[in-house]
C-alpha cells in the first residue's frame, strides 16, 4: 500500500471568519517577531497538541492563518482610528482594543534602550544592536521603534494635552497613553537616559518624571490655550530659573535659606547632620542644574546631572527617600519665604 | 411603467493616494445607470472628499430597473492625462423595487477594484420613486420578493406554494471575446462583472414574470448559479419555488390559514359545495375509515389499492414510464444491474415483516408494479435502494377511499405541473407526508458554442431531460413530488456534468383539502363579514379546544403522528421499486418503514429523533484517462455509476458505524477534472426513532483460508463493534426498544403519552434493551474478498472522532441540540492541494483525498475550539478539480455555541405544549385556524392527530426559530384564490388583534433609530453584520427581509508574491467579499445576512507569471434582526465600542 501513498502538498489554505478570529497567544508570538515555524514550535511546547488532540499540520495552518490576518491588520493598526472604521475585518470593539493595546505595548528592555534618543533612521539602523543586547527579535524592535516614531510624529506638533492627544489618536489605555506621552516627551527633549549611571532607573521612573515635567514645566502646564504645549519645556520658565542663582551666589541668601531649611527639618530627618554639612553643595547642585536648562545640551543631561549632583551625594550619606522628600519640600518652601523670592509665589 | 431612480453621492473616505507628488487624490465620481451618466465635481486634494452632490435622477423603465445595476465609479482627476479609476461600486437596486423590502439604500460602500481590491469607501444614498399603482405590479415582475432561504421566511406565511420556477440565460463570456486580447485585465474583469450582474438581473426579472404568471408574489429557495463554459459561453441559471406569501403583521387580526390549497380540487370534491364545513367531511369519512381497518391481510393490499385506484393517473404512468427506470447518468450506458449482483447484495434484505397482520390500511395509490424493479438500472437501483425506502402509506392516516380520492386530487393537481419540484428543504407543519428517498440524475454533455444567446434552447433541453428523469424516479418511488430539489454542474474543458437531486415525497392531500376548506370558508365568510369579524377569533379557539377533546374522546387515533409519518413508505410494500427491508414503524407501530432513509431535505422539526446527529461524508476519487470530446464524455459516463455506488456504500457503512438510520441534507457532488473525478457526499446522520435500530456491521471473510486471516477478520470486527458502541455513547443514541406485544396491539395509545414516553426514553440508558435490538436485527454484512475491501473497511475506521464538545451537521437543524446561545461564527475556508505523485492510483488518491477532508475538519475544530460546546452547522464541502493535479475543497459554515446545561430543560419543555403556544403568536395561529376553518377534524383523523402533535411541535418551532407556515399547491384557480385572499385581507384589516411579540411599531424605523442612537463615544461607523448559512440566527428574531444579496466579484493580481502568495491573495479577497456583503446589507438598513452561501469560488493561478485570478459568487437574504430577549439589553446595532473607553471617542457617528 505504501507505494500508493500520494504525496500531497497544500497549495493554498485559508480560513476567513465573518468575525475575525484572533488568538491572543498567536498574536503575542507575532508581535514578538517570531517566524511561523518558531511560533509553531513554541505553541507545540505549550502542550496544545495534546490538549486538543490535533496535529502539527493543523497548528501550522492555524498559525499561518493568524499571521496572515495580523499582517493584513497591521497597516490598520498603524492608524488605530482606521481600524475602528475599517470595513475589511469585523472585529468586536473589545478585541479591537486588545489588538491596539498589544500592538502598542513595548518591552521595558527595549524602551530603556531607546528612551530619549532621536527617533531617526540612524537610531533605527542601530536596532540590531539593541536586539542583540536585549534578546528581543529585530522584528519586534522595529515594530516598537516604529510605534514610538509614529506616535511622536502625530502628536509632536499637536495642540492640547499630550496624554489626551496620544489617547485620541491611538485609542490607547490611560496607562499606555501616559507611557507614550513620556516617550514622546523624552524623545523631543532628547533626555539622556542611557548612561551607565542611569541604568538603575526603570522606564517607570522616567515616565513618572516625564509626567511631572509635563504637568509643571511645559507651556501647557501654565496656559492650555497656547500652542505647542505639552511637548516642549516652557522656555520662559527655564529662563526664569536662572534667577534662582541668587540662592547660591548671594552669601546671605544662602545662609538664610540654609537656616530656614535646617530649622524646618531639625529632628525630622535622620540625616540631619549630613544635610546640614552638605547643604551648600546640594543647593549649588540643584540650582546649577536649574539655571543651565536654557541650554538644550544641558537639558539632555538633566537626569545625569541630577544623579551626579544630587542623588549620588545623598546616597553616599545614606539618605532615606523620606529624608530626600522632606528636604526638597522644605528647601522649596523656605526659598519662597526668602525676601527676594516673594514674586515667585505671585506668578 | 417608468420609475425614477435617485442617487446622491455624499462623501468618500480612506481613498488611496493617487498623486504621489502630493500624497493626495483629486477624486470625482461617475454615476451610471443604463445609458445615462452623471458626474460629481472634482473634490481636490483629499483622501476624504465631501462631494455632497445633488440628487442625480434617472428616469428609466422598470425592466431596466430590474436588469441593470447602478454603477458608481470613483476616479482621480488628472489635468494632463486620462483620469485614473480608483474603483467601482455596483449596487443592485432590486430591493428598492419591492414595497416590503428596503426603502432606501444608504451607507458606506467599499470601492472595489478588480486589481487592487478595496480602496476606500464611498457614501451613497439611493432611492427609487415608483409610480405606485397596483396594476404595475401585475404587468411586470417588479415587486416579486426573492428569498435564498429554503424554508418559508420567518415573518411570512405561505398562502400558496405554487411550485417550481426555473430560467436560464446565456451569453458570450467577455473573457473569451476577441476584444479581450487588446483590453486590460481590469477592463475585461469589469466587463464580466457587469455582464453577470446584468444577466442576474434579467434572470430574476424573468423568473419574477413566471411567478406572476403562476399567481405568486415571491420565490423561496431561490438558487442562482453560473456556469463558466469557457469558449462556449456563460450560462446563468436559477431555480426556485414560487409562492404566495403573506406578511405576518400585527395589525391583521385573524390570520387566515396559509394552506390555501389548490382550488381546482375543491370543485371536484363532491362535498365541497356544502356551505357548512362542520358537516362537510364527517359523514363520509368515518365509515370509510372503518372500512379501512378491515383490509388487514397484507397480501391483499396491493390488489385492494390498485383496484380502488384504477383511475389514479400516477399508477399507470409509473408502470409504463420508460424514463423512470432508465439509467439516470448516461442514456448510453448499459443497464448494469445484472452484471453486478454482488454489488447490490448489501441492499437485498428480506421483506420479512410483511406477513405480520396489522392495521396498516391499504396504500392508496402508488402501486408500483413489480416489473419496475427489474428494469431499474444499476445506478438508479442503488440510488433508490440506498436512499431508500421512504414512507408509508399515507393511507394510514385516514380513511382509505376518501384518502385515495384526496390523493388523487393532489396528484392530479401536481400532475398539471410540468415539474412538481420544490427547492424548499423544510416545510410548514403537515406539508410533507412521506419522504420516499433520494432521487438524483446526472448527465454528461459536450459543450458547444451557444450561437444565439436569445435562444438558450440546448441548455434548456438538457435540464428538461434531467428534470424529467427526476420526476420519473420520484414516481417509481410512489411519490408525486420532489422536495429539497437542487441542480448543479461541473465543467472541465468541454465536458459538463449536469446533476440534479431531490427527495421524492408525498405531500399532504389532506392538508390540501384543508386548504380548500379554508378557501371555501373564507369565501363563505367573506360574504358575511360581520359574522367573521365578530365570531371568528373566539370561534377559532373554541373549535380548537373542542376538536381536541372530542377527537381524543372518540379515539380515532390511527393517524400517523408527524414525528414519524414522513418516514412511512409511500410505495406499495409488495411492489417495491427496489429491495428494501421493511418493518413496522417503531413510533406508531402501524405503518411500514424502511430500515434506512436518505433525504436531501432538512430534518423535519417534528421528527422524533433519538440522540444527536452528526456529519457524515463519503469521499472518493477516481482516475480517468485524459481524453477529448466524445470519448471523454463516454469515459466519464461509464465512471459515474461506480462512483455513485461507492459513495452510497460509504455513506451506508459510515451511517451504520455511527449506529444511525437516516441521512438528511444529502448532497452528492461529483466534480470532473482532466484526469480524475472527485466525489464528495455530505449528509447529516441521525437516529430516527421511527426507524428500526440499525444492525451492526458484520465482517465476513469470503475465503477463510487460515487462522491468521480469521484472526485478522475478527480483529477488524471487534474494532468496528467498539466504534459502533463508542459512537452510540457519543451521539447519545439509546433507543427505547418497545416490546413485541406492543407491536401487535391494535389499540392505539394516545399520542401524547407515547411521545412523553419516548422523550423520557431518550435520556435513559437502557443498555440491555439496546442489546436486544442488536440481536434481533439483521446485521449489515460486509464481505471481504480482496485487499480493496479490507482497505475500504479500514478507511471506515480512520474517520477521526469529533473532539469533545464539538458536533457537526450539514443541515439547518442539529438534531438533539436546541439551546443555542447567540454566539455564532460564520466562516469560509478554502484549501487547494497538489498531488505530487506521478503514478497515481485510485487507492492512493482516495486515501489522500480522505486525509485532506479529515485534516480540513480537524483544522476547523481546532480553530473554533474557543466556542466549545459548539456545533458546526451547514458544513457543506464543495470540491473542484481546477487543474490537472489540484483538488480544491471549499466550505462555508457556521459554528454556533450551545448551552449544555439547558439541554435537558428544553427537552422537558417539549412535552409541555401549552406553554409554548403562548410564547409565539405566529405559531399559535396555525392550530387555531386550522381547527376553526376545518372543523371536520372531529371526524377526520389526520388533522386531529396533526393538531395534537402540532402542539409539541410548536415548542420545537419556537426554540429553533422556525416558522410554522403551511401551504399547498394551486395551479389552475389561482386567480380564484387571489380573489378570496383579497377579500379576506379586507376583512382582516377590520379586526384588531395585538400581538405582543410583534408589537414593535416600525421595524425598519426602529432599526434605523438604533443605528442612529449609538452612543456618541463610539468611534465606529461600521454596522456589525452577522452572517450565517442558516435561515435563522439563534436568540434573534427576524423582523424584516430587505431583499436578496447576490454578488459576483472577480479579483486578479499580477503581483501574487507581493500579496502574500496564493493564500494571502485569496484570504484578502474572501475578507473583501465579506466586507462588501456586509456593507450592502448595512446600507439596506439590515444587520444580518441569512442563508448565505458561496456558490462559486473559481481560483486560477500561474505562479510563474506571478499572477492569479479568482471569481466568487455569493448570495443570501439581507434581514433586520432584533434580539429575542430584552434582558440581554444592548441591541445588536449598538455596534460601538462598549468596552472601548470613552476617551477613544472623537468622530461623531454619522
Amino acid at each position: 500500500m505504501d507505494s500508493n501513498e500520494v504525496k500531497m502538498s497544500v497549495e493554498l489554505d485559508v480560513f476567513v471568519g465573518n468575525t475575525t478570529i484572533m488568538d491572543e497567544e498567536v498574536y503575542q508570538l507575532w508581535l514578538d517577531g517570531y517566524t511561523v515555524s518558531d511560533a509553531v514550535s513554541i505553541r507545540m511546547k505549550s502542550g496544545i497538541l495534546e490538549q486538543f488532540g490535533t496535529t502539527e499540520d493543523v497548528l501550522e495552518s492555524d498559525t499561518m492563518d493568524h499571521y496572515r490576518t495580523f499582517q493584513m491588520t497591521e497597516r490598520l493598526l498603524h492608524h488605530p482610528s482606521k481600524l475602528v472604521n475599517q470595513v475589511l475585518f469585523q472585529i468586536p470593539p473589545h478585541r479591537q482594543a486588545m489588538l491596539i493595546e498589544r500592538y502598542y505595548a513595548f518591552d521595558e528592555a527595549f524602551v530603556r534602550e531607546v528612551l530619549g534618543k532621536k527617533l531617526s533612521k540612524g537610531t533605527k539602523k542601530d536596532l540590531d544592536d539593541v536586539s542583540a543586547k536585549t534578546g528581543i527579535t529585530l522584528k519586534s524592535c522595529r515594530r516598537q521603534f516604529d510605534n514610538f516614531k509614529r506616535v511622536f510624529k502625530v502628536v509632536e506638533e499637536m495642540k492640547g494635552p499630550l496624554v489626551e492627544n496620544v489617547q485620541c489618536n491611538f485609542l490607547l489605555s490611560d496607562k499606555l497613553a501616559r507611557d507614550y506621552a513620556a516617550i514622546v516627551f523624552f524623545a523631543n527633549s532628547r533626555f539622556e537616559t542611557g548612561k551607565k549611571k542611569l541604568q538603575y532607573l526603570t522606564f517607570e521612573d522616567f515616565a513618572f518624571c516625564a509626567c511631572q515635567l509635563i504637568q509643571n514645566w511645559t507651556v501647557g502646564a501654565v496656559d492650555n490655550m497656547v500652542e505647542d504645549m505639552d511637548v516642549d519645556l516652557d522656555k520662559e520658565f527655564l529662563q526664569d530659573l536662572k534667577d534662582l542663582k541668587i540662592l547660591i551666589t548671594d552669601k546671605d541668601m544662602l545662609d538664610q535659606h540654609k537656616s530656614l531649611v535646617c530649622t524646618g527639618l531639625r529632628g525630622k530627618i535622620q540625616v540631619f547632620n549630613e544635610m546640614e554639612g552638605n547643604f551648600k553643595n546640594l543647593s549649588r547642585g540643584l540650582i546649577n542644574i536649574a539655571a543651565k536648562l536654557t541650554n538644550t545640551k544641558d537639558v539632555r543631561d538633566f537626569f545625569i546631572d541630577l544623579v551626579e549632583k544630587v542623588i549620588e551625594p545623598c546616597k553616599a550619606d545614606r539618605w532615606l527617600i523620606s529624608d530626600v522628600r522632606a528636604f526638597l519640600t522644605q528647601y522649596t518652601n523656605s526659598a519662597r519665604a526668602l525676601d527676594g523670592f516673594k514674586y515667585v509665589q505671585s506668578s | 411603467m417608468p420609475g425614477k431612480l435617485k442617487v446622491k453621492i455624499c462623501a468618500g473616505r480612506h481613498l488611496p493616494v493617487m498623486d504621489r507628488a502630493s500624497d493626495l487624490t483629486d477624486a470625482f465620481v461617475e454615476v451610471k445607470f443604463s445609458n445615462t451618466t452623471f458626474k460629481t465635481e472634482v473634490y481636490p486634494k483629499s483622501l476624504n472628499p465631501q462631494w455632497n452632490s445633488e440628487w442625480f435622477k434617472f428616469e428609466v423603465d422598470d425592466e431596466d430597473l430590474q436588469d441593470e445595476p447602478l454603477q458608481i465609479t470613483v476616479l482621480d482627476h488628472d489635468t494632463y492625462s486620462a483620469n485614473d479609476a480608483i474603483g467601482k461600486v455596483y449596487i443592485d437596486i432590486d430591493p428598492l423595487l419591492c414595497s416590503e423590502a428596503a426603502t432606501v439604500i444608504c451607507g458606506w460602500f467599499p470601492i472595489y477594484d478588480t486589481i487592487h481590491g478595496i480602496r476606500g469607501e464611498i457614501n451613497v444614498s439611493v432611492k427609487v420613486d415608483l409610480f405606485n399603482d397596483l396594476n404595475r405590479f401585475r404587468q411586470s415582475s417588479c415587486g416579486v420578493k426573492f428569498f435564498c432561504s429554503t424554508s418559508i421566511p420567518k415573518c411570512y406565511k405561505a398562502v400558496v406554494v405554487h411550485g417550481f420556477v426555473e430560467e436560464l440565460v446565456v451569453n458570450e463570456d467577455p473573457e473569451y471575446q476577441w476584444i479581450d486580447r487588446i483590453r486590460t485585465p481590469r477592463a475585461s474583469n469589469e466587463a464580466r462583472q457587469r455582464l453577470i450582474s446584468l444577466m442576474s438581473g434579467e434572470l430574476q426579472r424573468k423568473i419574477g414574470l413566471k411567478v406572476l404568471e403562476m399567481g405568486g408574489n415571491a420565490v423561496v429557495g431561490y438558487l442562482q448559479c453560473f456556469d463558466l463554459e469557457g469558449e462556449s459561453g456563460l450560462v446563468v441559471r436559477a431555480i426556485g419555488t414560487a409562492c404566495t406569501l403573506d406578511k405576518i403583521s400585527n395589525t391583521s387580526a385573524a390570520q387566515l390559514p396559509a394552506c390555501n390549497s389548490p382550488s381546482k380540487e375543491i370543485k371536484e370534491a363532491p362535498f365541497s359545495e356544502d356551505p357548512n364545513p362542520n358537516t362537510y367531511s364527517s359523514g363520509p369519512s368515518t365509515p370509510l375509515k372503518n372500512q379501512t381497518y378491515s383490509f388487514s391481510p397484507s397480501k391483499s393490499y396491493s390488489r385492494q389499492s390498485s383496484s380502488s385506484d384504477t383511475d389514479l393517473s400516477l399508477t399507470p404512468k409509473t408502470a409504463k414510464s420508460p424514463k423512470g427506470p432508465r439509467i439516470s447518468l448516461c442514456p448510453s450506458s448499459p443497464t448494469l444491474s445484472s452484471d453486478f449482483p454482488t454489488l447490490i447484495n448489501p441492499f437485498q434484505l428480506h421483506l420479512g415483516s410483511g406477513t405480520t397482520h396489522s392495521l396498516t390500511p391499504p396504500h392508496s395509490g402508488h402501486a408500483s408494479p413489480l416489473v419496475l424493479r427489474k428494469s431499474v438500472s444499476f445506478s438508479e437501483d442503488l440510488l433508490l435502494a440506498a436512499s431508500g425506502m421512504g414512507s408509508g402509506g399515507s393511507a394510514g392516516k385516514d380513511g382509505g377511499h376518501l384518502k385515495t380520492l384526496l390523493r388523487q386530487q393532489t396528484q392530479s393537481a401536481l400532475e398539471q405541473r410540468e415539474f412538481p419540484f420544490f427547492t424548499l428543504t423544510s416545510f410548514p407543519l403537515g406539508f410533507l407526508i412521506h419522504a420516499g428517498g433520494v432521487v438524483s440524475a446526472r448527465s454528461v454533455k459536450l459543450l458547444d458554442r451557444i450561437h444565439n444567446p436569445d435562444e438558450p434552447e440546448t441548455r434548456d433541453a438538457w435540464w428538461e431531460e434531467i428534470r424529467q428523469e427526476i420526476k420519473s424516479h420520484a414516481k417509481a418511488l410512489g411519490c408525486h413530488a420532489v422536495v429539497g430539489y437542487s441542480e448543479s454542474t461541473s465543467i472541465c474543458e468541454e465536458v459538463c456534468i449536469l446533476s440534479a437531486s431531490g427527495t421524492a415525497a408525498v405531500l399532504n392531500p389532506k392538508f390540501l383539502q384543508d386548504g380548500c376548506l379554508d378557501c371555501y370558508s373564507e369565501n363563505r365568510l367573506s360574504r358575511q363579514p360581520t359574522f367573521f369579524s365578530t365570531g371568528s377569533e373566539k370561534g377559532e379557539f373554541d373549535f380548537f379546544l373542542q376538536s381536541k377533546d372530542s377527537s381524543s374522546m372518540l379515539g380515532l387515533e390511527d393517524t400517523s403522528p408527524p414525528s414519524c409519518g414522513f418516514c412511512h413508505i409511500p410505495y406499495d410494500e409488495l411492489n417495491m421499486p427496489f429491495p428494501a427491508h421493511l418493518t413496522y414503524c417503531c413510533n406508531c407501530r402501524r405503518q411500514k418503514v424502511p430500515d434506512v432513509l436518505f433525504t436531501t431535505i432538512d430534518l423535519p422539526v417534528e421528527a422524533a429523533v433519538t440522540g444527536r446527529g452528526c456529519l457524515i461524508q463519503a469521499r472518493l476519487c477516481r482516475l480517468k484517462k485524459k481524453a477529448q470530446g466524445e470519448a471523454n464524455a463516454t469515459a466519464i459516463s461509464n465512471l459515474l455509476p461506480f462512483m455513485e455506488y461507492e459513495l452510497h456504500t460509504q455513506l451506508m457503512n459510515k451511517l451504520k458505524l455511527r449506529g444511525m438510520n437516516a441521512l438528511f441534507g444529502l448532497r452528492i457532488q461529483i466534480s470532473v477534472g482532466e484526469n480524475m473525478l472527485v466525489g464528495l457526499a455530505s449528509a447529516t446522520g441521525v437516529y430516527l426513532t421511527a426507524l428500526p435500530a440499525p444492525g451492526g456491521i458484520q465482517i465476513a471473510g469470503k475465503t477463510p483460508s487460515d487462522i491468521a486471516y480469521e484472526q485478522h477478520i475478527s480483529n477488524i470486527q471487534k474494532k468496528i463493534n467498539d466504534t459502533v458502541s463508542r459512537n452510540k455513547e457519543l451521539y447519545e443514541i439509546h433507543p427505547l426498544e418497545i416490546s413485541e406485544e406492543v407491536i401487535g396491539s391494535p389499540i392505539p395509545e394516545p399520542r401524547q403519552r407515547s411521545r412523553l414516553l419516548r422523550s423520557h426514553s431518550e435520556s435513559s440508558d437502557e443498555v440491555s434493551e439496546l442489546d436486544l435490538s442488536h440481536g434481533k436485527k439483521d446485521a449489515f454484512v460486509l464481505e471481504i474478498d480482496d485487499a480493496d475491501a479490507v482497505e475500504d473497511i479500514l478507511s471506515l475506521l480512520t474517520d477521526a472522532p469529533l473532539p469533545t464538545g464539538f458536533y457537526s451537521c450539514n443541515t439547518e437543524n442539529m438534531p438533539g441540540i436546541h439551546n443555542w446561545t447567540s454566539s455564532i461564527q460564520m466562516f469560509t475556508t478554502v484549501r487547494v492541494f497538489r498531488l505530487n505523485n506521478v503514478n497515481l492510483t485510485n487507492q492512493g488518491l482516495n486515501k489522500s483525498f480522505n486525509d485532506l477532508c479529515e485534516n480540513l475538519l480537524k483544522s476547523l475544530y481546532f480553530k473554533l475550539r474557543s466556542m466549545i460546546p459548539c456545533c458546526l452547522c451547514h458544513l457543506n464541502f464543495t470540491v473542484a478539480v481546477p487543474e490537472d493535479e489540484l483538488i480544491q475543497v471549499a466550505a462555508t459554515a457556521v459554528a454556533m455555541t450551545f448551552d449544555k446545561d439547558q439541554a435537558q430543560e428544553i427537552l422537558k419543555s417539549n412535552t409541555a405544549p401549552m406553554k409554548a403556544i403562548s410564547e409565539n403568536e405566529e405559531q399559535l395561529q396555525f392550530p387555531m385556524e386550522l381547527s376553526s376553518d376545518s372543523p371536520s377534524v372531529q371526524t377526520f383523523p389526520p388533522s386531529k392527530g396533526f393538531l395534537e402533535n402540532a402542539s409539541p411541535q410548536t415548542i420545537q418551532g419556537t426554540s429553533r426559530a422556525t416558522s410554522v407556515d403551511y401551504s399547498s399547491f394551486a395551479d389552475r384557480c389561482n386567480s380564484w384564490i387571489e380573489l378570496i385572499k383579497l377579500k379576506a385581507q379586507t376583512i382582516r384589516r377590520g379586526s384588531i388583534k395585538t400581538t405582543p411579540s410583534l408589537d414593535k411599531a416600525s421595524p425598519l424605523a426602529e432599526g434605523h433609530l438604533r443605528l442612529r442612537s449609538t452612543p456618541s463615544c463610539t468611534d465606529s461607523t461600521v454596522t456589525v453584520v452577522k452572517m450565517t448559512p442558516l435561515s435563522f440566527i439563534p436568540g434573534a428574531k427576524i423582523i424584516k427581509y430587505l431583499g436578496i444579496i447576490n454578488m459576483f466579484f472577480i479579483r486578479e493580481t499580477t503581483s501574487l508574491r507581493e500579496e502574500g502568495g496564493v493564500s494571502g491573495f485569496l484570504h484578502t479577497f474572501i475578507a473583501e467579499v465579506f466586507a462588501m456583503v456586509r456593507a450592502h446589507v448595512a446600507a439596506l438598513g439590515g444587520n444580518a445576512v441569512i442563508s448565505y452561501i458561496m456558490k462559486e469560488c473559481v481560483f486560477m493561478e500561474n505562479s510563474n507569471k506571478n499572477q492569479a485570478q479568482c471569481l466568487i459568487n455569493v448570495s443570501g437574504d439581507a434581514v433586520i434582526l432584533i434580539r429575542e430577549s430584552e434582558q440581554e439589553g444592548v441591541p445588536i446595532q449598538t455596534h460601538g465600542s462598549t468596552s472601548q473607553t470613552p476617551q477613544s471617542g472623537g468622530a461623531p457617528v454619522s
